[in-house]
Formats: C-alpha cells, structure tokens, sequence
C-alpha cells in the first residue's frame, strides 16, 4: 500500500485534502491512489443537498450533521460554490454556516469552485473525492451545490439521495417546475418554515410532486433547529430504497 | 464524458487562501475587503468571517488544503493568538502554509511576528495590491 494510501485508510484529514487538490487539477499522481482505495468505497450514504441561492443549504447541513454525529456516524461535506467568470477566482463561504462542526475530529469539509463546470457542478471532481472522503471512513457524505439557476439535475447522478431544499416564500411553483428540480428530487425540504407560508409551500409541494415524481416533503427549520430529526429518518428511509 | 482538466496539458495551479477574523473582536469590513480583492485576482478564497478560534481556522486549513492563511487581527492578543495557529499547524503537520496577517498592529511587534514564522503583516493603509501582490508571489516562489 502506497503511502497516502495508508494515511488516508487510516483517515489522515491532511492526506485525504492533499488527494481532493490533485484530483482537481487533474493531476496524473492521484489516479494510482484512487484506484488502490477503491476497494475501500462504496459504502458511504451520500446525499445531494440542491436549491435556490440562500434557501439555506448550508445551514441545514450543519444541522443534519449535529443530528448524524448523535448518531455516532462520521460526516464528509463537499460544498461547490461558483467560480467568478471573469477573473476564474471565487469566494467560497459555505463553511461560515457550518460552525459547530469546525473542530470535530469526526467531521470533513471541503468547500470546491465550480472553475466553470456546466451547470456549476464540477461532476467528476466531486466523483472522485467522494470516493476519497468514503475512504477516509466517513459514513454520511454531503454534496451542496451551488445556488444559481442554472441546471444542476446533475448532482442526482453521483448522490444516492437527492434532497431539494426551498423556503416558504419562493411563491411561484412553475418556477420549481422550470428549473428541473421536481424531476430529480427523491425528497423536498421546506426549509425557514419558521416564515409564513410553510405549510401551503408544501402541501403545493406535495401536489405537484405528485404528479411528477412522487416525493415526501418535510418542514424544518435550521434557525429554530426544528423539524431535523424528522428529516434525517426520510433521508435514512429513502436511502434505503435507493441504493444501488 | 472526458475530464476537463486533464485536457490541460499542466495540471492547473489555482492558489487557496483561507481569509478569516481572528479573536473576539469586531466587524468583517476589512476582511471581505481583502477576500474579495483575492478573488478578484483570480485566487480562491475559503471565506470564514469573524470569531474564529485558532483551533478553527488551523482545522479548516488543513481540510480546505490552503496554501496561505491570511488572519485580521484588531486585538491586543495578536502575539498569543497568531503563537498558537503556528504552534497547532506544527502539530498537524501543515506549517508549509504561509501565514500573514493584518490589522492595527504596532510596528514594534512585528520583528516578534516574523520570528514566530509568519510571513508578513499588512498593517492599516496598506493598500489591497500589496497583499494580493505578496499572496500571488510569496505562493509561486513555493511552487
Ligand atoms: N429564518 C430562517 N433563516 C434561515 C434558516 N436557515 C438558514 N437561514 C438563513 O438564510 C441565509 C442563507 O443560509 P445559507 O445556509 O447560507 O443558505 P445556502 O442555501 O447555503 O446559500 P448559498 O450557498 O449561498 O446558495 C442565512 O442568512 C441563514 O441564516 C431558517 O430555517 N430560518
Ligand atoms: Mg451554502
């Protein structure tokens, strides 16, 4: 077993980062190494974290991951923000909203730019270190994708569970329709359902998931920490239907 | 469908900065500030506001694999607080990270900063170039 091999099966964080950084600039030395993990992946639940900008994506992966560390499960994030077309630099701030789990031993988080990605969701990269973060032995791995309105049906193609996560007040349901996200959704997550208008968002959620693509819909609230346990038992539950 | 990157034939070098506020004071001005002129010049910026704790920001570097962490400090503490993030990348392993620092600073202490092994401090009126300047060349020189 080659060196980072071991570090990282022995889940060494640092070995594990240095990996995710050769893997995204495409660097040949990270193809041996995780061919030589392989055998070690595929067990993980990993769960796309998809909507709007602001809905609260973060947040509630912050939430979710104090719920799953009750649970003694160990917690990867791999959290995409966009990339500035212009100048190929970015901010990437969805950390700042995961607070509570920045020195848990038991917690990963990476935060990835889209580096113009269609879609703005870098699929092989995020492949990949998915299969480095399983490897380092994290039980429940988070992809958050960015928040634009651009398509990203695409996480649903390399998370197990896709939950698409909207607030009380987007308004307009045809808006949900357009940007594809009923279609991929194996759940929905009213999320800031300490706002108005939480119930009738989903029970229209409910309706129209219906139509399309059965999927449960639940109400939380990240803020008010509310509605979480409930949530993590759908994921758990879908999870289980889904898996390949 | 074919990996981008690998259609580059150099693997791409995107420098990563960890931009944050350290110690119990204040308000984000002046580090959005500098985050976003980082970003501006084409530097990926891992962004983490205020209140973080040196236990916090040596985690997320290591996770984040950063090449330089950059740390606002308007705190009188600033030798204690930038002591302990050298002390804490020494013992994960991950003191090859360039460390700099900002904030109201007095010129007397600096000397004692650079021995600790940060790499420089911008104090007020320093103009946004100069950092961006320092990040981009102090990183190339590292490779
Ligand atoms: N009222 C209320 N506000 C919330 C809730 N969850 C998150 N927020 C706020 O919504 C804003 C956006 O939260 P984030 O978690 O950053 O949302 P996001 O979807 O990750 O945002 P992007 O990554 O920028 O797309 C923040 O100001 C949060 O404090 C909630 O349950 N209720
Ligand atoms: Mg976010």
């Amino acid at each position: 077993m080659s060196f980072p091999v071991r570090q990282i099966r022995n889940g060494d964080f640092r070995a594990a980062a240095k990996l995710i950084t050769a893997i995204e600039r495409g660097d040949p030395s990270a193809v041996p190494i995780l061919k030589a993990l392989a055998p070690y992946t595929g067990r993980a639940q990993v769960i796309g974290i998809t909507g709007p900008v602001g809905a609260g994506k973060s947040s509630l992966i912050n939430e979710l991951t104090t719920g799953y560390r009750h649970l003694r499960r160990r917690v990867g994030i791999l959290a995409v923000d966009p990339t500035s077309p212009v100048t190929g630099g970015a901010i990437l701030g969805d950390r700042i909203r995961m607070r509570d789990h920045l020195t848990d031993p038991g917690v990963f988080i990476r935060s990835l730019a889209a580096r113009g990605a269609p879609g703005g969701l870098p699929v092989l990269v995020l492949a990949e270190a998915l299969h480095v973060l399983d490897a380092l032995g994290m039980d429940v791995i988070f992809i958050e994708t960015i928040g634009i309105g651009q398509d990203q049906t695409a996480v649903a193609s390399i998370a197990r569970t896709t939950a698409v996560v909207v607030n009380p007040t987007l308004g307009d349901e045809v808006q949900l329709l357009k940007a594809g996200f009923m279609e991929i959704a194996d759940i929905f997550v009213v999320n800031k359902a300490d706002l108005p208008g939480a119930d009738r968002m989903a029970l229209q959620l409910a309706e129209l998931s219906d139509a399309v693509n059965p999927a449960p819909v639940f109400k939380t609230s990240a803020l008010k920490h509310e509605g979480l346990d409930e949530l993590i038992k759908g994921l758990n539950d879908i999870g289980k239907k889904t898996r390949r | 469908m074919t990996r981008q990157t690998k259609q580059s034939p150099r693997p791409l070098h995107r420098p990563r900065v960890l931009v944050a506020k350290i110690g119990l004071d204040g308000h984000d001005r002046g580090v959005k500030l500098v985050a976003k002129a980082l970003r501006d010049a084409g530097i990926e910026v891992i962004y983490m506001g205020l209140h973080n704790t040196p236990e916090e920001i040596v985690r997320s570097a290591v996770q984040e694999d950063v090449d330089a962490i950059g740390l606002s400090i308007l705190s009188a503490a600033h030798r204690t607080l930038f002591k302990e993030v050298m002390r804490l990348l020494k013992k994960q392993r991950a003191d090859d990270i360039a460390v700099f620092g900002g904030g109201v600073i007095p010129s007397e202490d600096i000397p004692g900063l650079k021995r600790l092994g940060v790499r420089a401090v911008f104090t007020p009126g320093t103009p946004l170039e100069a950092i961006v300047m320092f990040v981009k060349e102090g990183l190339k020189s590292k490779g």
